[in-house]
């Protein structure tokens, strides 16, 4: 195993334009705080997000998480670059002539991918700590370390997107194709429960629950917004007669699809690399 | 003798078109062979296959005794198929560093190869900065980093110079007076000639020859003469044996029989009747005029 993803770092390193993404995403990844300076104009009204509390334990394992996980989207390039580079290379060819098994070159990529979402969900874990224990207001263990399932939630949910980002870059070969494709799933799971559910079944509620088991739309699932959920903004929309009856919390069934999809992404890329003539 | 391949009954049809046609042969320990083929004879398929990176549609094939998995059979292999292939943003030393990573030797082959084919002065240049002669090497040393039991190169003149030609036949000599088997696929015939102790020729899928070089050239004989007056050289060589064909092309006068001769038996008998040549040569049938013959049919 330590073979695998020695090859696999080997070949991302090397690279002098990853090296840069990813130092970049890291850096990129401590400034969420950042985020805080956000000012908000509701017509009249104006205010900052830091002044919300919004380094409050455990209120902060969510809002950190949610939003490292927009940022993650540009890593989703390196993923995608990973496999249809050895396709441009011809070097996936060569690698198996060397003697690299085409389960071992999956499972090599498959590595990796697990590793640096666990690196990123280890950096933003210990951001979001040093954060909160400077600025929360409540520093009691038992405060500290709930909702820690935020922390959860991040792994899988980029751990999800670059095993997706894998998946389009083995089937298309080509990275632009595959970042196009991204796209236009996206749009496409959107559009096709916005048809379902105001169309088709006029507004079942059923609707709902299938479409959370969609790839993407259960992978947005996991993380719902947080800002909503500060009690300010809570009482700014009620005034304005938006009622917020909000589930931020993250579910078991969410969580499960959506391993359950990363999973099947990968063993997809897979069959298609074992099925492949190259 | 040890083998190192044994291919029985392979097929592989890509939809209709069957590029390899229940083909079976076997690659013996210490031989260079050359397989030679017109284009889509289905020689790269069949090399494409035994190297994992083709799937079979049936047949048979193993490596060694066959007690390997084929992906740690090809461990012991050093291949390169079509053009060489590595990542352009690295140097030449970490591309086959990598190398050494999936074929689990040590780092110190790398400089000791990179010698070898004449890079190692180059070994920190970016491989995209490499001529094509440059990179064909590399993917020399690159294949020959295990020391392999068998040697598989696929075109490895195609596209070079005269000069990059002329010094991947060097390699290859070399590498083949080490004892290393070697399976050469190429279209230059005489490149094969010159190499090759065995030559396999494939078309449409299919085995048709399968032997040594001598061997494919067969008893046949041919006598090349010159002289001033061709025809009547013909009449006066006519006269010397019965000769199979005789006959005159390019300026010169072309004699083939299939038993054997001595020139000098012939020569003097010229002399005899009254005519000096300035061109006698006794020689076997070419490679290239035996593949023309055999894939015509």
């Amino acid at each position: 195993m330590i073979r695998l993803i020695s090859i696999e770092f080997h070949k991302i390193w090397k690279n002098k334009a990853n090296r840069f993404l990813i130092i970049a995403y890291f850096i990129l990844l401590s400034f969420v705080s950042l985020f805080a300076s956000i000012e908000f104009d509701l017509g009249s009204l104006h205010f900052r997000l830091a002044d919300m509390g919004i380094f409050n334990f455990p209120y902060i394992w969510h809002f950190t998480t949610y939003n490292a996980d927009f940022i993650t989207f540009f890593l989703g390039v390196i993923i995608i670059s990973m496999i249809t580079n050895e396709y441009t290379y011809g070097t996936l060819k060569q690698n198996l002539i060397d003697g690299l098994s085409k389960s071992e070159f999956i499972q090599s990529k498959a590595l990796v991918i697990a590793l640096l979402s666990l690196a990123a969900t280890v950096f933003i874990f210990l951001v979001t700590l040093i954060l909160g224990l400077i600025f929360s207001s409540y520093n009691e263990a038992s405060i500290v370390f709930s909702g820690l399932e935020y922390i959860l939630a991040f792994f899988i949910k980029i751990f999800f997107f670059f095993s997706l980002c894998f998946f389009l870059g083995t089937l298309l070969k080509r990275s632009a194709f595959a970042m196009g494709f991204f796209v236009v799933w996206f749009i496409a799971e959107r559009i096709m429960y916005g048809v379902m559910k105001f169309e088709i079944f006029n507004r079942a509620e059923w609707v709902d629950t299938f479409c959370g088991y969609l790839p993407l739309t259960a992978s947005s699932n996991l993380l719902i917004e947080p800002y909503s959920r500060l009690s300010a903004i809570h009482t700014i929309g009620n005034q304005a007669g938006i009622n917020y009856d909000k589930d931020y919390s993250v579910h078991t069934t969410t969580v499960i699809t959506v391993i359950i999809w990363a999973l099947l992404f990968l063993y997809f890329s897979y069959r298609i690399i074992k099925r492949r003539d190259l | 003798m040890e083998t190192i391949l044994s291919i029985q009954n392979l097929n592989k049809f890509y939809g209709k078109l069957h590029a390899v046609n229940n083909l079976s042969l076997h690659i013996q320990k210490g031989n260079v062979y050359g397989i030679l083929g017109p284009n889509g004879s289905g020689k790269s398929t069949t090399l494409g296959i035994v190297l994992e990176v083709v799937n079979k549609t049936s047949g048979e094939y193993k490596w060694f005794d066959g007690n390997l998995k084929t992906h740690e059979a090809l461990k012991k292999v050093g291949a390169i198929i079509e053009r060489p292939n590595f990542y352009p943003f690295m140097t030449a030393q970490e591309n086959l560093e990598l190398v050494c990573k999936i074929k689990e030797v040590p780092y110190a082959k790398v400089d000791e190869k990179l010698e070898l084919v004449g890079l190692l002065d180059r070994k920190n240049s970016k491989f995209r900065t490499f001529s094509l002669g440059m990179k064909q090497r590399l993917a020399i040393a690159s294949a020959l980093l295990n020391d392999p039991e068998i040697l598989i190169l696929d075109e490895p003149t195609n596209g070079l110079d005269p000069q990059g030609i002329h010094q991947i036949r060097d390699l290859i000599r070399k590498i083949a007076s080490q004892g290393t088997t070697i399976l050469l696929a190429s279209h230059l015939l005489d490149e094969v000639e010159k190499v090759c102790s065995h030559v396999l020729v494939m078309r449409h899928g299919k085995m048709l020859y399968n032997g040594t070089v001598h061997g494919i050239s067969g008893g046949t004989n041919i006598i090349e003469l010159q002289s001033t007056d061709l025809q009547q050289l013909k009449t006066v060589v006519e006269k010397f044996m019965p000769f199979e064909k005789v006959t005159i092309e390019e300026g010169k006068l072309l004699a083939q029989t299939n038993t054997p001769i001595e020139t000098s038996d012939l020569n003097r008998f010229l002399v005899q009747n009254q005519i000096y040549v300035n061109h006698l040569v006794k020689r076997k049938n070419s490679l290239e005029e035996q593949f023309l013959e055999l894939t015509a049919k």
